[in-house]
Order: C-alpha cells, then structure tokens, then sequence
C-alpha cells in the first residue's frame, strides 16, 4: 500500500500500516558502498571544505600555541581566581565529555534496543565522541598547572613512595573518562573495520591500499569472523551503555560531592547525564545537517533520521526543564539558606543573563520540536541545535562559576571574568573539533555501510 | 600485507597469472592455495554454504560485505567463546580494583581524609565499575581479534581477482587445499553445480607469507632507533658526573626576586631593600618602660625622643640612672637573689671572680702569662662602683664597659637585674660592718 500524496524521499509519514523505510531511494548493496565511499575518496573537496578546514585548523594551531603560552608562563593567563578556581577549563571540559555522550548513546544504547535507524547515524555520532572526548581530556590535563608532572594522576610507583586517594571524586574522574575514552575508540574502531576494508578494497592508489589495508587488519569479511565480530560488538554495547552513564555521573560527582552551596545536590548524576545526552544530541544534529547535504548523503540519512533525533531533543530538553524546576524547589524545600541564596543568585546576580540564556536555549527554544514542520525542517533544527549547545555549554558555567563565585561567606566572594586566552581557548577547542571531525570526513567512512546493508529492504539474506 | 591489494586490482579474466608470474619471478614455485567461488546472493550463498558443511568439509568458510542471518547455522559454526573471555576479564578487573584500592590506600599509603575509613567499599565502586567495564571491553576487543586471527594481512583469497567484491556486494565461498577433501577439478564442479557464479583457484608461493623487505628494514631501523632515548636515560642514571644534574623543569625553584643587598632601579637610593622608616621599632623591642629595660633615663631638656629609646648621641651626661630596683624585680627579690647567683657565677664570675674581687680564672691565667693586652677586670668592691645606681651597673651589663663586652644577647633583662641585685649583696659581704651583724650574735664579735 502506498500513499500517492507523499513525495518520494519523505519516510517521515507515521503509517500504522507499514514500516517506515530507513533508506530511500531504491538503494542496493553497491550504491550503498558507492555513496558512503566516494566521500572518503573524492580527489578534491569543495572550496567549502577547504575554506572550513583553513578556519577550523588555524583556531586549532591557535589552540595549541595558547597551550603552549599556558604552561610556559603558567594558568594565571586565565580568568580563574580564588574563590572561582574552576572556570572555563571545567566548564569546557564538562562541555565537551557531555558532546560525545550521544555517539556513545547512538552507537550503543539505540543498538541495544534493536532501533535499526541508528545504523546511518552511528559513525557520525562515534567519531564526534572521540573527537570531543579528545577535545575534553586536554582541559583538566592543562588546568592542573603543572603539566608536566599529570603521570601523577595515576596510581603508579614512585620513588615518593604515595599513592591517589581512591575516595576522591577527582580520581574516579580520571578512571571514568580515561576508560570511556579508551572504550569509545574500540567501539568506533571496531565498527569501521568492514568498512576500512571496503575503502581498501576499492583504493585507486597504493599510498590509499597500504593506509587502509594497515587499519582493515586484513578483514575477509569471513563469516567466521562476522560471528565474532558482532558478538564482540554487541559485547562493546553493552558495556558502553552503563559506562555513558557512569561517566558524566561521575563528572557530576565532582560537584556533588563537594558542599558548594549549589553543587551539594543529589538530583546531579541523572541531570548531568540527560544534560549530556542533550547537548551530544544536538552537536549531531549540527554537524549531520549540512553533512548530509554537502556530501550526498540525504538518501542514508534521512528526514526520518533527523525527525527521530529531533524528537529525542525535545525529550531530554524536558527531562532537563524539570532538573531545573526540581533544584529550584529542592533549594526552597531543603530550607538551607545557602542553597536558596545560590539559587537566587544564579537567577539574579551577577550572572543572571547566563541564567536566562540557558533558560531559553535549553528549554524554551527545543519546545518548537512538538511542530512536525520543525522537526523535517534542516535549518530550524539546525539554528535550534547551535542554540542548545550554546546552551548547554552556560548551563556548565552557570552551575561552576556563579555557585564558585558566591559560597557561604560574602568575605570570600569574587567574580570571575574570563581573559582573552580564556575565550580563544574555547574557540580552539572547536577549531580542534571540527579539524577532526573534517578530516574524518574527508577519509574514513562516514556512514557504518556494512550496517546499512543489513536494514536494507532485501538486506537479510 | 602490500600482496593483498595487488591481485584485487589485477584485471579480470586474468585468474591472475600476471600476478602468478610476478610471484614466480619473485618467490619460485605456486602452488594451489585454494579455491574462491562467488555467488549471486545472500540466500544461494547460504544454500550452498549447507551443502559445503554436509559434504563434509572442514578448512573452508563464507565471505559476505554484511553478517548474514543464519549463516552460523548453515556452516555449522560453534557458538565463540568470547563471552567466557569477558566475563572473565570484567571479574578480573572488579578484583583487581578492589585489590589495587584497599592496598594503596589502606596498607601502603593509609592518609587520614576527613576522618574517612581508609577501606570503604562505596567510595571505591566508582572505580570498580570503570575497571570492570575496562577490562571487559579490552578482552572484547582484543578476544575478537584474537578469534577471528586478526590483523592476518596475507591470505590466498585476496589473490582472486574478484575479492575486491567481497567489501561491496561479493559473496563467496572459499575452500582451502589443505582441506582433505579438495580436489581441484571435483571441489570447482560442486560450486558450480551450488550455483557459483565463478570459481577462481588461487596459488601461493612456497616460500612463505613474509613481510615486503623495505617494511622489514624500515621497522628494524624504525625500532632501533626508538631504543635510544630509554638507553640514554638509562646510560645517565648510571654514569657519575660531577656537572650539576639536568633540571629541565624548574617548578618554582627559580623565580624572579630582589635578593638582600641587590640593586634596583625602582627606588631612588638604587638599593632592592627597604630601610626601616625611621623611629620604626623592630617588634618586642618597644621596651617602653625606660627603669625596667634601660635603668636610667634622659635628663628633662635632652630632647623629647621617647623616653625608652637609645637614640644615637646620648652621653652619659644625658642619663639620668636610677638608684632603686624596678618594681617588677622588687616584687621577687628572694627568688632573683638565687636566681643571680647562678647568674652571676656563669658570666661574671669568668673575670670578676666568685666573690667580684676582679680574680677570676681568666685573669689568674691572664697574669700568670704575663699577657701585655690584659686588663685586670674592675674589682666589684671599689668605692667607684660601689657608689653606682643599680640602673648604672645594669646598663654596664647591658653594653658592656672597656674591655668587658655587652651581655645583653646572651642575659635576659630580668637575669641583668638578679645579677645587679646579687652584686649589691657580694658588695655588702665583703664591705660589712657591725651593724649588719644581726643583734643577737652581735656580741661574739670582736
């Protein structure tokens, strides 16, 4: 049965009747291979890419130059201060480990509830992860003033004869992240080996047939090894799903754990996962918009694709919109002066216009998502997605710095107010961002194509 | 690994013998390696792959770009042990971290935080949870490779030609010669008859799978050379040197500071330290109480410089010494007598002599070598000192008097006033007259 009213590329219709197809356009086996491969083998790119990759690298040289600048001459090149000793370098940390948390989610969590459109979306979303957990792992590595000296981090023997304090929130942060981080490129690369072996296989070059023959790992596509492979997979899934939720719960412990008026709540592992999700969500969302348009991939990633995450933003966007309606009434309720004054002060003082904006980002803006128009629409959903992570990223600020700024005794109050190097720093780790996630772009697969293949209509053999 | 890419692009319809010609000129002798059939789809592929597993072979497999469903059952592969793998390093890893955290905080480095148990299991999940989800996904992926024998960069099925395929929309069978049931010629008939689309036999070298000899080389060289910093560091912890040691990261061992009399250019005297502004008192040594601290003080019309000050330019005839004790030393005369007799014995009694006759044991011997540069000591009974104020004899000790140096560093202001108080009492011994004599033995005197 077919609707005659329906355009040929629109699967976003809800019929009862039929199942909703998960790629258009009479795709088979080898035009599946054709469109995903010939992003990764294009001679040249357009001037776009160029123009984007010249911008995005230069804020990364910056990046790294500020780096540089920052250990030689030390962290007091930022705005932190004592009482706000954590700023932006925590604020961009949680950032961007709460970024990758929707690739992990995609990749793992969708895969385990057998929600087969994952299959288009999840390489994106898993190199996003490791990029922004890349992204993230440099920020507490450098905010600790001497760099040289971040072995210490880890429970190693040393001639000083001590060892980390297990009880600390900060030491399970670096086992957290450090595995996560580790689990996540497993997972992503383990995915891909199919579909390296695919670009080795197709490579014009030998430069092309060496570099991608080294990472296919000689991959036969035997069935012997398919029957590993996706145990191994679904091994990796499974582990990934608690892990993402360990991970910004423990970042959230950071917080909790302490007793900063503010920070002192038990709401804050869930809200921070969610946060996460959010943000991760809409950082996919951003990037696959003019990806999919740029690089032909709209039939694989279709308006249902982005229909179906659209609808998981405005979700978390609610989930997050009651976080902060329950930690107002949990500061009025708890009775605790200190807790009311941070929340009071969050709301009205001196970062007050962070407050608001967060409001509107966050949970205001992603409220357009109950408009179907909205929800297929590319550029609403992509100004809506820019606007939730810019969000997302002050609702970090917010909860660090203005609950830093005012703790309990007004003779210990201070502003913090961010440097030049602070803001460049920010930009940087976008520029750093992007650089990788181009580069992906321009030579791995972007679209899990051994995936694609078995959700195709003919695909289960 | 570079063989692999080679006949997949070697034109079709070659069965690659430009590539076996290659390989001969290169290696020697080819020998049947095995066998590549192709098939049209999926389910074809999974028909014969049944037949292939009834026929009773055993060194073959299936290859396809996706996992294809029931394929395991169709070839009859046992389900992998992978699972057992991941259990096992994921219980490893709950152990370990719990091993690892009760002995560095509880055995080796027990450090009291917050009066915390040094061994709480609740602090400690988060990083059990992390270890378990490490482990277990290292032994996932690396069981996974380990399995399915990966990375294996040779092997004869990329020899066919039409491999390549295998990655797109190829699916294959493949069959190995050492399969005791291959047979050229019957084994090419049963694929055709399973409806293979092509069947290519595929030949090896018998000299082996090796690595190309520039990769060989270029790895040798590659870790040679990656050798040479640990050797370096290893070679320096061991050698002696009397050059101070390499100190690449200073820390905050050198800073820029002003040092005690460094010039600066900031202030107009050039000198980096600041003079005290003048009248500052150094504290403790405000010593208002001019009776108690100096034992004298400034006539009226000498200048109004404080009462308690030495300020420079003072003579004697300025001074003003006071004759009674202060009120804090009259207050516990009985216990400073005592208290200035030991006094009095350690410092003074060197030169002075235990009875203040100036024939102290530095002296006796000072004479007895006739050293010219002596100078008796001032015995404490001549009528000079004995007509001085106490306030006199204490600024005596506090700064000393022609050859006698100043004990101020060395006797406390109230030990400075037990001495004058026992010195008084040493002068009235040996000056006494009857009237000291108390009444009742007066008369046994002579």
């Amino acid at each position: 049965m077919s609707t005659p009213d329906l355009p040929a590329d629109d699967n976003t219709a809800n019929d009862p009747t039929r199942r909703a197809p998960l790629v258009i356009g009479r795709q088979d086996y080898a035009s599946v291979t054709e469109t995903v491969a010939k992003v990764a083998e294009r001679r040249t790119c357009s001037p776009l890419w160029y123009g984007a990759f010249l911008v995005s690298s230069a804020l990364t040289g910056v990046f790294f130059l500020l780096i540089g600048y920052l250990i030689v001459t030390g962290v007091g090149v930022w705005g932190n201060n004592i009482p706000a000793a954590w700023a932006f370098d925590i604020v961009n940390f949680v950032f961007w480990i709460g970024i990758g948390h929707a690739g992990t989610l995609i990749s793992a969590i969708l895969f385990l509830f057998r929600q087969k459109w994952r299959t288009s979306i999840n390489r994106f979303a898993e190199a996003m992860t490791v990029f922004a957990v890349a992204c993230a792992g440099i920020f507490p590595a450098i905010h600790i003033g001497r760099v040289w000296v971040v072995y210490w981090l880890a429970p190693y023997p040393n001639q000083m004869q001590i060892w980390p304090n297990f009880r600390s929130p900060l030491l399970w942060d670096v086992f957290a992240v450090s595995t996560y981080a580790t689990v996540s490129v497993m997972f992503w690369y383990l995915g891909m080996i199919p579909d390296l072996a695919t670009l080795r296989d197709r490579a014009g070059t030998k430069l092309r047939r060496l570099a991608y023959g080294a990472f296919a790992l000689g991959w036969r596509g035997s069935a012997r090894q398919w029957h590993v492979y996706e145990r191994a997979y679904l091994f990796l899934a499974a582990l990934a799903t608690p892990l993402v939720l360990s991970v910004h719960s423990v970042v959230s412990f950071d917080f909790a754990v302490s007793q900063v008026p503010g920070w002192h709540t038990t709401i804050f592992p869930p809200y921070f996962v969610v946060g996460a999700i959010f943000s991760g969500f809409a950082m996919v969302i951003m990037l696959m918009v003019p990806a999919r348009e740029f690089f032909g991939l709209k039939n694989l990633v279709t308006a249902r694709h982005l229909e179906n995450m659209n609808k998981i933003l405005l979700a978390t966007s609610c989930i997050i919109g009651y976080s902060y309606v329950m930690e107002l009434f949990i500061a009025w309720y708890s009775g605790n002066p200190y807790e009311r004054f941070a929340f009071m002060n969050r709301a009205f003082g001196p970062y007050a216009p962070a407050y608001w904006t967060m409001i509107t980002c966050n949970v205001v803006v992603p409220q357009l998502m109950w408009i179907k128009k909205c929800r297929v629409t590319p550029w609403i959903m992509f100004v809506v997605a820019v606007l939730v992570n810019v969000g997302m990223w002050l609702e970090r600020f917010v909860i660090i710095v203005s609950s830093l700024s005012r703790d309990f005794l007004p003779s210990s109050w201070g502003l913090f107010v961010p440097t030049k190097i602070d803001v460049l720093m920010l930009m940087g780790s976008f520029g750093m961002f992007f650089t990788l996630f181009l580069l992906f772009c321009r030579f791995l697969p972007i679209v899990a194509m051994a995936e694609v293949k078995q959700v195709l209509p003919h695909g289960e053999g | 690994m570079a063989d692999a890419p080679k006949t997949a692009a070697a034109p079709e319809g070659t069965d690659g013998q430009g590539t076996d010609r290659r390989l001969v000129a290169k290696h020697g002798r080819l020998v049947v390696a095995g066998l590549l059939a192709e098939f049209p789809s999926a389910e074809t592929l999974k028909a014969a792959a049944a037949r292939v597993r009834d026929e009773g072979f055993t060194r073959w497999d299936v290859h396809s770009p996706f996992p294809i469903h029931g394929i395991e059952q169709a070839m009859g592969i046992r389900p992998t042990p992978l699972p057992w793998l991941v259990l096992a390093a994921g219980i490893a890893g709950g152990v370990a971290a719990i091993a690892m955290q009760w002995w560095m905080n509880a055995v080796a480095y027990p450090l009291v935080i917050s009066g915390k148990p040094f061994f709480s299991l609740p602090a400690n999940i988060p990083v059990v949870f992390e270890l378990v989800v490490l482990f277990a996904a290292l032994a996932a992926f690396g069981g996974a490779m380990a399995l399915s024998r990966l990375p294996q960069f040779s092997h004869f099925v990329f020899r066919a030609s039409a491999f390549g395929r295998v990655t797109t929309d190829g699916f294959f069978i493949s069959i190995e010669a050492a399969d005791a049931k291959f047979d050229e010629s019957a084994t090419r008939e049963l694929m055709e008859s399973l409806g293979a689309r092509g069947v290519e036999i595929c030949r090896e070298s018998t000299g082996g799978r090796h690595l190309p000899k520039a990769l060989t080389w270029g790895l040798v060289v590659v870790g040679a050379l990656a050798l040479l910093p640990p050797l370096g560091i290893a070679a320096a912890r061991h050698r002696k040197s009397e050059k101070p040691r390499l100190h690449p990261i200073q820390d905050m061992d050198f800073q820029p500071k002003y040092k005690a009399q460094a010039h600066s250019a900031l202030f107009p005297d050039g000198r980096a330290m600041r003079p005290p502004v003048p009248g500052t008192i150094a504290v403790g040594n405000l010593n208002a109480d001019a009776h108690y601290y100096l034992g004298y003080r400034l006539k009226q019309g000498t200048g109004d410089r404080g009462q308690g000050t030495e300020a420079k330019g003072q003579t004697e005839d300025d001074r003003e010494y006071f004759t009674t004790f202060p009120p804090q030393v009259e207050a516990k005369m009985r216990e400073l007598m005592d208290r200035g007799q030991g006094r009095f014995n350690i410092y003074c009694a060197p030169c002075h002599g235990l009875v203040g006759e100036g024939d102290g044991m530095t002296s006796v011997r000072a004479l007895e070598r006739r050293d010219p540069e002596w100078q008796v000591p001032t015995s404490l009974h001549k009528p000079a000192v004995r007509g001085q104020p106490v306030g006199r004899l204490f600024n005596t000790i506090t700064h000393g008097l022609g050859k006698m140096p100043s004990y101020a560093a060395q006797i406390p202001v109230e030990d400075r006033w037990a001495i004058v108080l026992y010195v008084r009492a040493l002068e009235r011994s040996q000056n006494a007259g009857s009237e000291d004599v108390p009444e009742d033995i007066r008369p046994q005197l002579r």
